[in-house]
């Protein structure tokens, strides 16, 4: 076995990194493959709570890359997921803790143990950004359909580019439907014709997001929100399996008026 | 909304399309990393050194910046009404 590695980045903060590493790892390791999901937010962690893990630790990321602990001591089995494993980022530290040399190092050696290795990027387009991005096979760009988020991912993109790393795909998240139908909400053909990078998923913004993250519990593992049946579908076509696009009824047809109009 | 706004999906400038416009100028310009103000001095001296060696029309030149997927491209329309006097 030879582990995939994912880098779930943005280059703004608070559009859905965490939220999309948690979802995609739990539906990742549902799917029965042994996933490992890494918070390189070192500083400020947030993977543990949104995974509902955080009583769980004892070592972290740093204490590993010290050699303060052994790695399997530092891995947190996740609740519900035999599967799932999480490793928490430092708190206490800062992002100088790690070098993209010691990311590359400790990835290399649970790569023979899991199929895929999730890694959640801190903001920004400094050392954090680059320990997240150095051991990637495959880079996640998370944007919202606003003109800031979707500037920062450009640049992003452009530095992911720069340093010849693989495949990049798009994640636009958080769409709302109904401000694109009224024309007030950038849909996602525009952001995939800006960025001009691959789609492999559209989430709709979604109250069951919120609720989850208060309980800890990633939306993929309940039942029946549209977000979470949307980070399934990524994950199934991280895969590698053909699934069709959710339809968010994003255009505004007067078909589609009407049959809306009736529904209420 | 009127009944005919409601019946087209309405008709104003949507907030969108002002996005997209914006979007699409500053990230042409970030990703040349060329500020408005070098933009036009790039273009005056362009102007310059074209008119050292043709006779331009000055009232139609078209300079801009676009990008294609992830290509950025520098675009120089210029009407060219003949060659300049050599003395």
């Amino acid at each position: 076995m030879s582990a995939t590695v994912i880098t779930v980045t943005s280059g703004k903060g608070g559009v859905g990194k965490t939220t999309a590493t948690a979802n995609i790892s739990a539906a990742l390791a549902a799917m029965g493959k042994k996933v490992v999901a890494i918070d390189a937010d070192i500083g400020l962690r947030n993977l543990d709570v949104v995974m509902g893990l955080e009583n769980r630790i004892v070592y972290n990321l740093v204490d590993v890359v010290e050699g303060t602990c052994r790695l399997r001591q530092a891995m947190i089995r996740d609740k519900r997921l035999a599967d799932l494993h999480l490793i928490p980022a430092a708190q206490s530290r800062d992002k100088a803790a790690l070098t993209p040399g010691d990311m590359i190092e400790v990835i290399n050696q649970m790569r023979s143990d899991f199929d895929f290795i999730l890694i959640d990027s801190p903001a920004g387009i400094e050392q954090g950004f680059k320990n997240a991005v150095a051991p990637a096979d495959r880079v996640l760009i998370i944007t919202t359909p606003e003109v800031s988020a979707v500037r920062d991912a450009d640049r992003i993109i452009g530095l992911i580019e720069a340093e010849g790393k693989s495949i990049s795909h798009l994640v636009v998240n958080r769409l709302r439907p109904d401000m694109v139908r009224r024309g007030d909400m950038l849909n996602t053909d525009d952001v995939i014709d800006v960025l001009a990078i691959e789609l492999i998923g559209v989430v709709p913004d979604d109250e069951a997001i919120v609720i989850s993250t208060n309980q800890g519990r990633p939306a993929v593992l309940e039942n029946g929100s549209l977000a979470g049946q949307a980070f399934k579908n990524i994950a199934g076509r991280i895969d590698g399996q053909l699934i069709p696009f959710l339809d968010l009824n994003e255009t505004d047809s007067f078909m589609g008026r009407l049959s809306r109009l009736f529904k209420r | 909304m009127s009944i005919f706004d409601w019946l087209t999906g309405g008709s104003k400038q949507k907030s969108r399309d002002v996005a997209r416009d914006r979007l699409q100028l500053v990230l042409v310009q970030d990703r040349v990393n060329l500020s408005p103000q070098n933009m036009s001095e790039l273009k005056d001296e362009l102007i310059a050194v074209i008119s050292k060696y043709v006779e331009i029309d000055r009232q139609h030149i078209d300079i801009s910046l676009t990008k294609s997927g992830r290509q950025s491209r520098l675009t120089a329309d210029i009407p060219v009404l003949g060659a300049r006097q050599r003395y």
